[in-house]
């Protein structure tokens, strides 16, 4: 049997006496697309943020390829392989495009040393040239990022979250304030990314026929417990979920 | 800006900066070459400030560490050339330890503890007189030759300042354009972001700090050669702040910035001197309607131009 990619167990996060994420416990697999749905202030986002190490978490245990990654900062957890997107947009406005996908991965090359006397792109421009081509924004490649369109810098955000070549990314709300012509591009992307390089996603998402579409199983938090996990036939099918959260 | 507008800029200024020394009498040969020392000083505080998004208010210590250190060992008997290396290492290393704070504080924390670093630096130079000389300070500070062509002349001297500047401009915007440059710009842009994808934040943060103290040790070595007498008063916190503005006036994080707020810091309260009396008000009130007009520094006046032209609002270059 395939060992687990990432696997949460027991996940508690309280401040005071309010417990945001309570005995959180999930796996993804290997080349799975792992869906967290909720309502508002379930606790999807602290969870997220404590695997991601911007929060720590209370107790409980996160491993990465049956290693213990628990206390991790985020910049050990990238160096791992574990690439993210933010639930706000979070590009580099200054920068151009192009820039944009290369610092998301130059650090991943050589010592600090080496960089200061590397190429400027770090033998990454073909890397993200590809996946300029792969996004559709190799026509806006060398503009600022902060110029262009909500949606194509919601693209350029996922894609830099791909850059470093991750094992696995976690991506909050990647349809959130996206016009609704291009979720399915969106959803095809991430199906393309997952197809050709086998790689592992969780996805918060709120848009339902985008996870329901997308993910192999999902997660479904409330008051920051587990209500459900299954494949997508099974969470419309689950009454309690019915009950909780997709009654209406 | 293109790189094509780069490259003309720099081909026209260093024309006019090769040129006129021979059009000048001495004393604007020597405003020429005080001008270039705060250029070299505010291209460090440019890469803290408008590149890697740090407030420092010390930047003056650095620049005094940087005098100091020259006078000191010429005083006894070492070379030049000896002094200069020893003004910026010491001073990369002072820069290190300065960064330390931005690592736990920011904005206007950080601008209290560099600001709290340049009064203490400042009261080291005033009182440990067996070091510095005191508020006496080290008087016949000498000129250095190079290749048996020396540089005492008020010409040879810019020259050599000019040579100089040069040199750290390239080295700076080599460095601006490896990946060193792009993750500094990462992490002013957003902290956050750059730690998620690998950036190490307290790294870069001390690097941006310690390379920009060190451009300010070299040109306060140049100061000191320039000068020929090194005491407290040139380091004081007015002289960061006047930096500071420089860097801010000029258009933090872009690469000729430096250059032309320095040329507001230093030479416009000499072109003010008409207004007699008023002339450093007259500098104030210059700086105010510069940066109501132009938030961006004096470089995003192109971008304005343009931008008016196209009828559209214009985007501000840089973080302060």
């Amino acid at each position: 049997m395939t060992a687990p990619l990432l696997e949460v167990v027991g996940l508690e996060k309280s401040y005071g006496a309010i417990r945001a994420v309570d005995g959180v416990s999930f796996s993804v697999m290997p080349g799975e697309i792992f869906g967290v749905i909720g309502p508002n202030g379930s606790g999807k986002t602290t969870m997220f943020n404590s695997v991601l190490g911007q929060i720590r978490p209370s107790a409980g245990t996160i491993a990465l390829e049956g290693r213990d990654i628990t206390h991790l900062s985020p910049l050990q957890l990238s160096r791992r392989g574990v690439g993210r997107t933010f639930q706000a947009l979070q590009v580099f406005g200054q920068m151009t495009v192009r820039d944009n996908l290369i610092v998301a991965a130059q650090e991943h090359r050589g010592t600090l040393l080496r960089r200061l006397f590397a190429a400027a792109d770090n033998g990454l421009g073909a890397r993200a040239d590809e996946l300029l081509a792969q996004f559709r924004l190799r026509d806006v490649a060398h503009r600022r990022a902060g110029e262009l369109s909500y949606g194509q810098q919601k693209l350029v955000d996922i894609a830099m979250a791909f850059m470093s070549d991750p094992v696995l990314v976690l991506l909050d709300e990647p349809c959130a304030g996206v016009h609704p012509g291009l979720v399915d591009g969106i959803r095809r992307l991430l199906q393309e990314l997952n197809q050709a390089r086998r790689r592992s996603f969780v996805v918060i998402e709120h848009n339902m026929e985008f996870v329901q579409q997308l993910c192999h199983r999902i997660l479904v938090m409330v008051e920051g417990r587990v209500l459900a996990i299954g494949t997508p036939a099974e969470i419309r099918a689950n009454r309690q979920v019915l009950d909780a959260y997709l009654g209406a | 800006m293109t790189r094509r507008s780069h490259w003309l800029i720099g081909g026209g200024a260093a024309i006019v900066l090769l040129g006129a020394p021979g059009l000048l009498r001495s004393y604007g040969v020597y405003l020429l070459s005080y001008w270039l020392v705060f250029v070299v000083a505010t291209m460090g505080l440019n890469l803290t400030v408008g590149y890697a998004g740090q407030v420092s208010l010390g930047h003056a210590a650095f620049l005094g560490v940087g005098a100091y250190s020259v006078a000191i060992l010429m005083k006894a008997g070492h070379s030049f050339w000896l002094g200069l290396p020893v003004a910026a290492a010491l001073c990369f290393v002072l820069g290190l330890g300065l960064g330390f704070p931005a690592l736990r504080v920011q904005s206007i924390y950080l601008a209290f503890a560099t600001l709290g670093f340049n009064v203490a630096m400042w009261l080291v130079m005033r009182n440990e007189e067996w070091l510095t000389g005191g508020t006496s300070g080290i008087t016949d500070v000498g000129r250095p030759g190079v290749l048996g062509w020396s540089l005492t002349g008020g010409r040879a001297y810019y020259y050599f300042e000019l040579a100089v500047a040069a040199a750290l401009g390239a080295l700076l915007w080599r460095l601006l354009r490896s990946p060193w440059g792009r993750a500094f710009t990462a992490l002013r842009d957003n902290p956050i972001r750059a730690e998620s994808l690998g950036i190490h934040v307290q790294a870069y943060t001390l690097l941006a700090f310690a390379i920009g103290a060190a451009y300010a040790g070299v040109a306060g070595a140049l100061f000191a050669g320039l000068v020929q007498f090194v005491e407290p008063t040139p380091f004081s916190l007015g002289a960061s702040f006047l930096m500071y503005l420089m860097v801010v006036v000029g258009g933090a994080g872009s690469v000729f910035g430096p250059a032309l707020g320095a040329a507001v810091g230093v030479l416009l309260p000499e072109w003010l001197r008409f207004a007699q009396g008023w002339y450093l008000v007259a500098f104030g009130v210059a700086v105010v309607l510069l940066m109501r007009w132009l938030p961006g520094g004096l470089v995003s006046i192109p971008d304005r131009v343009r931008a008016r032209r196209a009828g559209a609002a214009p985007t501000t270059r840089g973080r302060t």
